[in-house]
């Protein structure tokens, strides 16, 4: 899960993490009243979104009179930011922090993670900041430093000192980079965060070290233990479609292809995912009904992925295990007859009872496509998808 | 041979008496799997499915001379007893439990690390359907029917899709030594690599195949290991072609991050370390029917 800049912020001044003075505004009245509260000559308007590189889509802007922070929050306030981290959909603002201009003389980059490769918690830093990760490890890898950190003896002084050095950072403000970093550390610990990242991080023209920018990331499977992160969800910067899906229990994730797909654990799903691409078709979502799948969850599974008006076709791919053919059969034959489903559907039972599965579907009298094997059941879903998108072209002309 | 398990290893289940444990002990003992009892806590001393309960996983090595766990516990609580199998001196534990705190399977990595190597307690999972031997003993929830006894060696994150490999050699009449499912957490108690280690010593497995998916750096690893240190050949495949970049794909692994972690770029890497891909998902029996006419 993850949380805005300005919730990051206040997680890491509890921590000893200096932050610039801010606000934030639900309105361009509200950023001018801030920018008030704030006192100075320069304010920072930023786009509260999910996303990083919110600067490069112009969710950042500098502002140095009132008019300027209104005409700036007005500007924001309900426009779609697009960055390579939303996707193409983008992600709509409809929060604003205002914060005080900061006198930069230096930008750096740093940031926790969970490493998979040692399975320890990760430091990593950069002197050269402002640039995305990703740009830097491509172009200046000798520029990043990283510290590993054993989980059972945590984070050390001298730890945070090494970093603080690779970081160029001069001997009058160690003290008050090792305290940064170790609050940090612990916010990241004692919250359950996967991410924690400051870019930039800056040294000011008074020899302050400010979190200029603060993403956190949070490991969704720790969220029944951290019931004050759950409440920061904001579902208006999630998928309406995933939201739905989690809320039912089930795993989706929403992509730019049409054929539909129902599918029972996530390699398998991910595998024929692949099916169909190879094909020749693209798949519009990715949908794990888990180990469970009564009537009752079929039916939401059904309903979840046909909302997606782009689908053309569905396949439902089932390999069961705990469940049984006949059980999936039996949902599978009530929701396509509640649903009153008008797209083909291509389905491939296997595994637990799979003959009994298929006489049910058989015997349903529907015009249910079925397959014995994977890659027969994507072919067949791929097939289904032209001649549907062949007869719309004929309809059209 | 077959790796981890066969027909005489002593299983015990934790969190034998809830619905769950109940379910899947039931079906383990039909298949044949020596379960010699079960931990819950605070009812010690009861019997369930005509077998013993322990309090805690020490009464079960002591008086039922257990080997081997598998655990049910739910999240909140799983890391714990995974602790306490290891510190009791069981020698092989599979976790099932899907959920668990990403600092807590760290913590639990860490205590294992405890243990010198001989002694230290083998974890698969979590997030896994399990392992089986086929024809000699289940430890896991999977469908037993679809394994045929064999000498291919399978290791894969994904339950389902482990399932879709087993059948689809099934279908060519190739049987299996060990399925090991290592599952689908980001942080999990063996990896690929420690699977393959296994496979190579074992005398029954000639063919070894590695079901991975998008996310982490484990299958070229695996891939590195086997080039360097394995004599028996590696059949691959690696699943979410289509998965876009930051999005996690079910599993909580299952997210590409970094350079390297997408479908493509593995295959890539492991195609030049000598791994036989299977270029689809459907094509995982007839890829190793061919490795297996080649030996």
């Amino acid at each position: 899960m993850d949380i805005h800049e300005y919730q990051a912020k206040e997680i890491l001044s509890g921590y000893g993490v200096k932050i610039a003075e801010g606000g934030l505004a639900y309105s361009p009245s509200d950023a001018v009243q801030r920018a008030r509260d704030i006192g100075g000559h320069v304010w920072v308007v930023k786009a509260q979104v999910h996303s990083g590189a919110r600067g490069k889509a112009g969710g950042i802007k500098i502002c140095k009179t009132h008019d300027e922070v209104e005409a700036a929050a007005e500007f924001l306030l309900g426009k779609r930011l697009i960055t390579h981290q939303t996707g193409p959909a983008g992600k709509v603002c409809a929060r604003l922090y205002v914060e005080s201009g900061v006198d930069i003389v230096k930008e750096l980059y740093f940031c926790f993670l969970v490493d998979r490769s040692s399975e320890r918690i990760v430091m990593v830093g950069s002197a050269q900041g402002g640039m995305e990760i990703e740009e830097l490890a491509a172009n200046h890898p000798e520029a990043i430093t990283k510290i590993y950190v054993k989980p059972s003896v945590g984070l050390q002084d001298y730890q945070a000192r090494e970093m603080a050095f690779a970081l160029g950072l001069s001997a009058e403000i160690l003290s008050h980079a090792v305290k940064t970093i170790k609050g940090c550390y612990r916010a990241l610990r004692d919250l359950d965060a996967n991410m924690l990242e400051i870019n930039p991080l800056v040294v000011t023209g008074n020899g302050e070290l400010v979190a200029l920018d603060a993403k956190m990331g949070f490991d969704d499977n720790a969220l029944f233990r951290q019931q004050k992160i759950s409440e920061l969800r904001d579902k208006t910067q999630e998928d309406p479609r995933e939201m739905a899906a989690a809320d039912r229990g089930l795993s989706y994730v929403g992509l730019d292809g049409d054929i539909g797909c129902m599918i029972n654990g996530a390699g398998l799903a991910m595998a024929s995912m692949d099916m169909i691409k190879l094909a020749g078709g693209a798949p519009a979502n990715f949908l794990d009904v888990g180990g469970g799948a009564s009537a009752e969850r079929t039916e939401k599974a059904f309903r979840l992925v046909l909302a997606d008006k782009n689908v053309k076709a569905m396949l439902v791919n089932i390999f069961a295990g705990i469940n049984r053919c006949d059980w999936i059969a039996e949902g599978v034959v009530e929701a396509v007859k509640k649903i009153d489903m008008q797209i083909p559907l291509i389905v491939r039972l296997s595994g637990t009872n799979v003959e009994e599965g298929r006489r049910i579907i058989a015997e349903s009298g529907l015009p249910i496509i079925t397959a014995e094997t994977l890659a027969e059941a994507a072919e067949k879903a791929v097939q289904a998808r032209n001649e549907v998108v062949a007869r719309d072209m004929a309809k059209e002309i | 041979m077959a790796i981890l398990i066969n027909e005489n290893t002593r299983i015990v289940v934790q969190g034998f008496t809830g619905k769950i444990g109940t379910f899947h002990a039931q079906d383990m003992i039909k298949y044949g799997s020596n379960i010699v009892g079960g931990i819950t806590p605070g009812k010690g001393g009861q019997k369930h499915l005509s077998l013993p309960v322990f309090n805690t996983v020490k009464e079960a090595v002591h008086q039922a001379g257990a080997e081997a766990s598998i655990i049910f516990v739910p999240p909140a609580f799983a890391a714990d007893s995974i602790m306490e199998a290891a510190d009791a001196g069981i020698k092989y534990c599979v976790a099932i439990t899907d959920g668990i705190p990403t600092q807590d399977m760290m913590t639990v990595k860490n205590f294992l690390c405890r243990f010198p190597k001989e002694q230290r307690m083998i974890l698969t999972g979590p997030n896994c359907a399990g392992t089986i031997s086929p024809g000699r003993a289940m430890l896991g929830i999977m469908p037993g029917h679809i394994y045929i006894a064999g000498n291919v060696g399978v290791v894969g994150r994904s339950g389902t899709l482990g399932y879709e490999a087993a059948d689809q050699m099934k279908r060519l009449g190739i049987g299996i030594s060990t399925s090991v499912g290592i599952g689908g957490d980001p942080i999990n108690g063996s990896s690929h690599r420690d699977i393959l280690e296994k496979f190579e010593q074992d005398d029954e497995t000639k063919v070894v195949v590695m079901i991975g998916e998008i996310g982490g750096p484990q299958e070229v690893e695996a891939g590195i290991f086997a080039k360097e240190n394995m004599s028996k050949p590696v059949v691959a495949y690696i699943a979410g072609l289509t998965a876009p970049e930051g999005r996690r794909m079910g599993h909580a692994g299952a997210i590409i991050s970094s350079a390297g972690e997408s479908a493509a770029e593995k295959v890539a890497m492991l195609k030049d370390l000598g791994v036989t891909i299977s270029p689809t998902p459907a094509a995982m029996g007839a890829t190793v029917a061919a490795v297996l006419a080649g030996i």
